[in-house]
């Protein structure tokens, strides 16, 4: 059931996101950029699981928590606060280090990419990672976040956004 | 989708699944497999505390798949009116049971000890809980917490010292702030040594096809986030109507002694929101976030000492334990309303058996005897907390009457014309006019929420409606609500589900309805639970309304008994009962 990245990434593209910063003409003076999401208002989520359901509609076409690739914890149940977990699109991805069959592999772009055929379904990356954003799925392959911003469409409060950020070296 | 049956005996400590596909074809889920599964379950005369009484959870097919539809359908004999239990709450539940793969869930007999159930996926455990027997609702909660998986995406239901008590009106927390509330299910629970429930899952649905499920969705979500059919909710809340029930005059205050409240400015949803709103969540799939908790600080010594309570609000629990009781202040609602879950209470319920004994002691049909020297006076907050304690601790007659209901009370010290229930149930905060004494008398479990009668008064005082429209809007929403409760949707959604929407979101899924099949469904449904409660021995016909609804004041004006009798009667010959 797993799509391609490129259908996903494809797909995301249609789901155009609100974001100004992705509006904004890369001039050609300025150094190249790379998407990257963010969780701008943690304080601002409402436990919805709007995020969630909205990546695994887009990433898996079903309906799903277990495979989005966003995750919202409680932290003491209901009456605690929510803890909005997100890849962090790291500059020097420990997932990808660790990763021990090269599935998991930077890019020039400073993106990561995954080769599934590659993929043991070892779980370094999800040991590698401290944030907990990369983790084995039922069928024992990391759900990796790609940024796409599917999730940003479907949060009501306005927590998530999707910035750009300098890829590294440029 | 789901079509299966969860079975679990507490008695012989066993847990088996059976297909039910026909059943859910017939009845499509929540509160018609509910019913259905009641009448297979509960034999004719069954005492509602007794192990022949069964527990049915039961959620449909838009539950976890659509946005809005949050809620499960909890089914069961009541112990307070001894007829049709039923009661929905929102929180994780329904996410929880749909990923974990039941659909329904049918809970017979009784465990030897106090126990709670734990269901991961397929696998059903039955555990001892004998420990966390007589711990309050909420930190039975937070002692499960650790002790089982699934954080973020379980659901942990569970009963206070009332349910244990068998409290008639006690509650079932549904994962903290949000509840199976009315007619006793906590009692059920309590009854077979039933602590608690926790569920949680990992399974996924699929959609047949993703892109008109995509599309549909996309639609729904839309109306609930950008139109104004949600606004109320994620603004000021429910409680944003103290204010304007109290300017109709439609506001129940001190026993419906008053239909408004002078102080009612002080306990608005406005003055809640400005003082003591913290934050607002959202039950799992829902993006409006209605759950409206404040923050109650209160100082324990000179030292600027605090302690700091999160309580959830609502207009409900505002009209009955606060201009109901004659409490003056948000920070004394707010106290009883923690009160009222820890002990897990029914909000509602209790403070209107508080607002009965109140009068009942004013006007000495009780005595400091009875109430052990609580002052149960308008405004006393401290007593009013003194009280529910002892509702749950029963220590003497006159407590142990109150923790059956104000009906069973007054029918023992008297003030029946003033024991503000129907069919047995405490009434809600709506002193509209006709339509809500008439909505929730004839309603299947005798709740606002049945036919919205109070939404119908106030479209009349704009524009006069016959008591023949009045009865066919009520008619119209039991059956139409009988097929919402079925899917299920929280009913504050019922903006967004319009008939076409339940048509498309349900053909998303694979199940193909016409406008047809849906109104005889909610015809259907309407039915077979009417045959439950006259089979329960309910008679519409011999129905007490009490007095005190023709003595003080609607939003409409005086509401005479003659237009009740009258609105019944239509009711009855439209039913085709007469």
């Amino acid at each position: 059931m797993q799509k391609s990245q490129a259908e996903i990434i494809q797909e995301a593209e249609e789901a155009k996101t609100t974001q100004t910063q992705t509006e904004r003409d890369s001039a050609p003076t300025r150094p190249k950029m790379r998407r990257r999401l963010k969780v701008a208002h943690p304080e601002r989520c409402i436990g919805c699981l709007g995020c969630m359901f909205a990546c695994s509609r887009t990433r898996t076409g079903t309906v799903s928590l277990d495979s989005s690739a966003i995750k919202v914890r409680t932290q003491g149940g209901i009456e605690g606060d929510y803890r909005v977990v997100v890849c962090r699109a790291c500059r020097d991805p420990p997932c990808a280090r660790a990763c021990p069959t090269g599935a998991l592999e930077k890019k020039a772009d400073g993106k990561v990419v995954f080769h599934k055929d590659l993929c043991t379904g070892c779980g370094s990356c999800e040991k590698a990672c401290l944030v907990g954003a990369i983790a084995l799925g039922k069928e024992k392959m990391p759900i990796k976040c790609i940024h796409c911003g599917a999730c940003v469409e479907f949060c009501p409060h306005g927590v998530l956004e999707i910035e750009e950020i300098p890829v590294e070296g440029d | 989708m789901l079509r299966k049956v969860l079975y679990i005996d507490l008695t012989r400590q066993e847990s088996w699944v059976e297909e039910r596909q026909e059943l859910f074809q017939s009845w499509m889920g929540g509160t018609g497999v509910g019913i259905r599964l009641l009448q297979e379950e509960c034999p004719p005369g069954t005492n509602p505390l007794s192990p022949e009484a069964p527990i049915i959870l039961s959620i449909g097919p838009l539950n976890g798949v659509f946005p809005v539809a949050t809620k499960t359908a909890a089914t069961f004999k009541s112990p307070l009116t001894g007829n049709l239990g039923e009661s929905y709450a929102g929180g994780r539940l329904s996410l929880a049971l749909r990923f974990a793969g039941h659909e329904a869930l049918v809970i017979r007999g009784r465990a030897e000890r106090p126990s709670y159930i734990s269901i991961n996926d397929q696998e059903v455990r039955i555990k001892d809980a004998t420990s966390i027997w007589g711990v309050d609702a909420q930190t039975t909660g937070i002692i499960l917490r650790d002790r089982e998986p699934g954080v973020g995406r379980r659901s942990i239901i569970r009963i206070g010292p009332a349910g244990e008590a068998a409290v008639r009106f006690a509650c079932v927390m549904v994962d903290t702030y949000r509840h199976f509330g009315r007619l006793g299910l906590g009692a059920v629970f309590g009854s077979k040594n039933l602590k608690a429930l926790v569920v949680a899952g990992t399974e996924h649905v699929d959609v047949p096809d993703i892109k008109r499920y995509k599309e549909v969705y996309n639609r729904l979500y839309k109306t609930a986030v950008q139109t104004e059919v949600m606004e109320k909710y994620h603004d000021i809340g429910t409680s944003v109507n103290i204010n304007v029930l109290n300017w109709l005059r439609g506001l129940p205050t001190k026993n419906f002694l008053l239909s408004s409240f002078p102080e009612g400015e002080k306990i608005s949803g406005e003055a809640f929101a400005d003082k003591h709103l913290l934050r607002r969540f959202s039950c799992a799939g829902c993006p409006i976030g209605c759950v409206h908790i404040a923050a109650l600080k209160t100082a324990f010594s000179e030292h600027h000492e605090f302690e700091v309570r999160r309580v959830s609000y609502d207009y409900e629990p505002i009209y009955s334990l606060g201009s109901n009781l004659g409490v003056k202040t948000a920070e004394g609602i707010l106290q009883l309303i923690d009160a009222c879950e820890r002990l897990g209470l029914d909000v509602m319920s209790a403070g209107v058996v508080l607002s009965w004994a109140t009068e009942a002691l004013e006007k000495k049909l009780i005595t400091e005897k009875e109430t052990m020297g609580v002052p149960l006076q308008w405004n006393e907050v401290e007593g009013y907390a003194g009280a529910l304690d002892l509702m749950v601790r029963a220590p003497n007659e006159f407590y142990a009457s109150l923790a059956r209901g104000a009906e069973y009370a007054a029918k023992k010290y008297g003030g029946l014309e003033y024991a503000m229930t129907l069919g047995g149930n405490e009434v809600s905060g709506y002193h509209t006019g006709p339509a809500s004494i008439v909505g929730q008398l004839v309603g299947v479990r005798h709740s606002h929420l049945d036919n919205a009668g109070y939404g119908i008064d106030q479209k009349a005082i704009k524009k006069p409606l016959s008591p023949e429209t009045m009865v066919d809007e009520i008619i119209k929403e039991d059956n139409s609500r009988g097929v919402f409760n079925s899917l299920v949707g929280c009913l504050f959604a019922r903006g967004v589900y319009s008939e076409e929407n339940i048509i498309d979101s349900l053909g998303a899924v694979g199940i193909e309805k016409s406008k047809d099949d849906l109104q005889d469904l909610g015809r259907r449904i309407f039915e077979e639970k009417y045959k439950f409660k006259v089979q329960e021995g309910f008679d519409l016909s011999a129905a007490r309304v009490p007095r005190r609804f023709y003595e003080t004041v609607s939003a409409a004006g005086m509401v005479t008994e003659e237009s009740i009798v009258e609105m019944v009667k239509i009711y009855r010959e439209k039913r085709g009962w007469s």
